[in-house]
């Protein structure tokens, strides 16, 4: 359940913006998670909801961005779709593997007043 | 009391230890509650705030706090991974009794409740402290950064940082240390390189404990080695028995070139 520390993360890091940026209220929270980031989604919503109360999140909607998971193959020289964070190339077998997208968690934006 | 370093309130923190550098008397500390919201003033209109900041960056700051510090204090510092029941706290214990003398050592013991392992520890002579983790699964860079303040370890040590058992959410929080160690028994599968590949993917040594159970097991050492390989190519493997010591001669290298590294100042992170 390490969906409860990230929530935690996303909080404090939203609570240090408000104060560089100046705002008092947090509508809508976008983020981006890689599938391949460990990241349990269902988790993180049920997370944040709980980790947001009495903070500036509070009552704000969760917009989550799934990326797919993609690699580079240096045998066939293209990228490729992964499932799994260590597979071999679907195509030709090779293994490891460049992993080029797919493990991102990140905050895209907030919608703020 | 706030802390001088993060600006956190001191009642969040709960760390049972005996380092030397403190006045206080400590008590557990307690990570389950979150921290306090605040109001700030501000605009009163909607708006877009493009942030696109990495969801751990704060505690990967944290890390690379901790990690100046243990740098410029020419410590050296493994964070110790593993499931629960791979015999992490016993190979511990006898790494600090067969090696105390040689170098001042110091140990960070994390779990979600008690402080029986600190305990164990410290029967060995070593400081130890305590983080109790709460409904935490794992450490992470801040509580670690406390921990050290409260350990006050000496210039020069070695210091074990006894991550909370789990394979999966350690991974993902880096502490400041230079090296991940994933310790894995013999008597746990050999897929789990595979089955939870971020934890030895994120390693630089694995350490395969219990050999001396081998004759008694199915279990396939070279095929368990292969699936941490796969996972990561550059993965060293150490094949030993806290409970005979087979083995344990060859870990005392590697953590004395370790040490030495960072005593020369040299120390550069271990794989991801």
């Amino acid at each position: 359940m390490h969906e409860i520390s990230l929530c935690e993360s996303v909080v404090q890091l939203i609570e240090e913006q408000a104060r560089s940026q100046g705002f008092r209220k947090v509508r809508l929270v976008r983020l981006e998670i890689g599938r391949l980031a460990g990241v349990e989604i269902e988790a993180m919503r049920f997370g944040f909801d709980a980790v947001a109360k009495g903070s500036i999140v509070d009552g704000a909607g969760l917009d989550i961005v799934e990326v797919p998971g993609t690699a580079w193959c240096p045998r066939c020289q293209r990228r490729v779709g992964v499932q799994l964070r260590f597979e071999a190339c679907p195509d030709c077998g090779h293994l490891p593997l460049e992993l080029t997208a797919g493990d991102e968690m990140r905050i895209l934006e907030l919608e703020v007043e | 009391m706030m802390c001088t370093t993060c600006g956190c309130g001191e009642g969040e923190v709960a760390i049972d230890g005996h380092g030397h550098h403190h006045h206080h008397a400590h008590h557990l500390l307690d990570y389950g509650k979150g921290p306090a919201g605040g109001q700030v003033p501000g605009l009163s209109q909607t708006r877009m705030v493009r942030i696109e900041r990495n969801i751990l960056a704060k505690n990967d700051g944290y890390a690379s706090a901790n990690r100046q510090f243990l740098a410029r204090m020419r410590i050296a510092a493994l964070n110790l991974v593993s499931s629960p029941g791979s015999g992490k706290t016993t190979l511990l214990t006898r790494t600090l009794s067969d090696l105390k003398g040689e170098m001042p050592m110091a140990v960070i013991e994390g779990d979600q409740q008690t402080s029986v392992d600190a305990e164990r520890i410290r029967g060995t002579g070593a400081h130890a402290v305590q983080i109790n983790t709460g409904k935490g699964c794992h450490l992470d860079a801040h509580m670690v950064g406390h921990a050290l303040d409260r350990l006050g370890p000496e210039a020069g040590s070695l210091l074990f940082i006894e991550n909370v058992g789990n394979l999966v959410c350690p991974a993902a929080f880096d502490l400041g240390e230079v090296c991940k160690v994933a310790i894995l028994s013999v008597t746990e599968g050999e897929d789990k390189p595979l089955k939870y590949p971020d934890m030895f993917a994120a390693a630089g040594l694995l350490l395969l404990n219990k050999i001396d159970l081998l004759p008694h097991l199915a279990f396939d050492v070279e095929r368990c080695i292969g699936h941490a390989r796969r996972v990561n190519p550059q993965i060293r493997v150490l094949q030993v028995s806290a409970t005979t010591g087979a083995g344990m001669e060859a870990w005392y290298g590697w953590l004395r070139e370790l040490r030495g590294a960072a005593l020369a100042g040299l120390s550069e992170p271990v794989a991801a």
